[in-house]
């Protein structure tokens, strides 16, 4: 059973709460930095950042409803290596699902980090979220946005949040070592923290915070908005079944794509140092698209389009936490988060695998077992 | 209309398959004369990118062959082969591409008839199923 404590949130102020939870944490030097979701300005734009001064926390904003990139990338270049100290890292259920693939790939480093996950109610895509902000103090937009979403608001702000998020059946961090709560409470009381892992409960102790009973209600709505997204990505899966039920209409939703490969760069799961796509492999010859366009009498340029998408599931769809982070960076809006995730579920399902769950299950494509799948080759193992 | 006759793309491991293919080819066995052969060092080294690429420029099939269980050259390839030809199976299947289009069998060195049955068998099969709609439809 995970230990829980609370975080006392004064002046309806539940960042101003979190920056000095966080501040806590730098002081017990267990860690040496964190890693946290910060507005570089009063602008609103907001970045991980790696802090180790404390009184550099204040513009530190976990609540924020902005993802402008899947942050376990970042974590990997600050775990992979020899490290004397740990870094800790505020990142929201999908960067650490995300993580935990990578660390299976042998990226990132488990050891190195010091995972605090944050209930996540949802964020904007990128430019929605400067549009939200506008002018007004960020922290501030921040805790509106929490309140409202808290009060099951389906559009904080006139905006509704990205449909990744709504699709979304994993809005608590139980992977990372500590989880903050925030469903199914009044932030403007108290929050609280759970410790899933022998080092989280060992930094928790430590720091001395109340213990906290885990309250009925909040179990009650986390299992509502579970149920809420639920249907919503089971209702996307069927649309998106019935958008690309044949290769015709593969092409078709994808027509949009101009080979810019966005979504592979914004893909936290994506694990290839170098893209085959983007090698000499397919540094064609000119006689050779002649030679293809002659074949049908025509070739869409550019041309391996539908061919990178499909082979880009291949590679990554049984590690696809679902973050959506390629349909925040594709430039045409083309669906693809909702393509990707429905293949995805089909491939993971296949295997008996949920990406990002434990460091325990093994990736399906790098094990095997003698007798499996004999479907495959017709009934003879 | 010209009768439909299946392409098919066979990627063949060197130490079996194609050993197995070569023996129906000497020993003279009756076998349709749709597939063409690629041979590779294993199954395990066929990229699923390869598939992907044949089935995309119209193969109506892809055949992947190599050692029993037990027999792969390289230990394990072929039981990678086989994860992988589940994992496009899974991927293709949603896009309407039938599972039957993309095949795993073990023929081993010495089994030619076999190599030769699972050919007339799977242009057969591909026969009825029909084209692939990439036959027609340029998609790249």
């Amino acid at each position: 059973m995970a230990t829980t404590a609370k975080i006392e949130v004064r002046d309806k102020n539940p960042v101003a709460a979190l920056q000095t939870f966080l501040a806590q944490v730098l002081e017990d030097e267990y860690v040496a930095g964190v890693l946290a979701p910060r507005h570089l300005n009063d602008n609103g734009a907001l970045m991980p950042t790696l802090v180790t001064d404390p009184a550099m926390l204040d513009r530190v904003d976990p609540l924020a409803p902005a993802f402008p990139f899947n942050a376990a990338k970042t974590l990997v270049k600050l775990t992979n290596g020899e490290m004397v100290n740990k870094v800790a890292a505020v990142l929201k259920p999908c960067e650490i699902r995300a993580f935990v693939e990578l660390v299976k790939l042998n990226q990132g480093n488990m050891d190195n980090a010091l995972l605090i996950g944050v209930d996540c109610l949802g964020s904007f895509g990128n430019t929605e979220y400067l549009n939200y902000v506008k002018d007004a103090d960020p922290i501030a937009s921040s805790q509106e946005f929490a309140r409202a979403a808290l009060a099951g608001e389906e559009s904080p702000g006139g905006t509704p949040i990205a449909k990744a998020c709504m699709a979304c059946e994993h809005p608590s961090a139980v992977q990372a070592d500590l989880s903050i709560g925030l469903v199914g409470l009044d932030i403007d009381d108290h929050l609280v923290v759970s410790a899933h892992t022998a080092r989280g409960e060992g930094l928790l102790s430590r720091l001395g915070l109340p213990d906290v009973a885990e309250a009925p209600s909040r179990a009650k709505a986390m299992a509502e908005l579970v149920k809420k997204r639920t249907a919503f990505r089971d209702k996307m899966f069927e649309e998106t079944n019935e958008a690309t039920a044949s290769v015709e209409k593969l092409a078709r939703y994808l027509s949009g794509c101009v080979n810019c490969y966005n979504c592979r760069v914004a893909c936290p799961v994506c694990y290839c140092k170098e893209c085959v796509f983007v090698t000499d492999v397919f540094d064609h010859k000119p006689w050779q698209y002649l030679d293809w366009a002659g074949n049908k009498g025509m070739l869409k340029m550019p041309t391996d389009t539908v061919f990178y998408h499909l082979t880009r599931l291949a590679h990554m769809s049984t590690a696809c936490v679902g973050c959506g982070q390629c349909s925040n960076a594709c430039p045409n809006d083309i669906p693809v988060m909702e393509l990707f995730r429905t293949v995805a579920a089909r491939t993971q399902a296949a295997f008996g695998y949920e990406a990002g769950k434990s460091t325990d299950d093994a990736p399906p494509l790098s094990v095997f077992q003698e007798k499996e799948f004999s479907e495959v080759t017709g009934g003879v193992d | 209309m010209e009768e439909f006759e299946p392409t098919i793309v066979a990627f063949v491991c060197n130490w079996c398959t194609y050993t197995a293919a070569d023996l129906a080819g000497t020993a003279r066995m009756t076998q349709f004369p749709n597939v063409r052969l690629i041979r590779m060092m294993c199954t395990g080294m066929v990229d699923p990118k390869y598939v992907i690429k044949a089935l995309l420029a119209g193969a109506d099939a892809v055949l992947i062959s190599g050692c029993h269980p037990g027999d792969c050259h390289y230990i394990n390839g072929n039981y990678k082969a086989r994860r992988r030809v589940k994992l496009l199976q899974e991927i293709l299947t949603g896009f309407g591409i039938d599972t039957r289009r993309v095949k795993l069998t073990w023929v081993g060195a010495s089994e030619g008839n076999e190599f030769a049955e699972t050919v007339n068998h799977l242009v057969n099969e591909i026969r009825e199923l029909g084209p692939i709609e990439t036959r027609e439809l340029m998609v790249v």
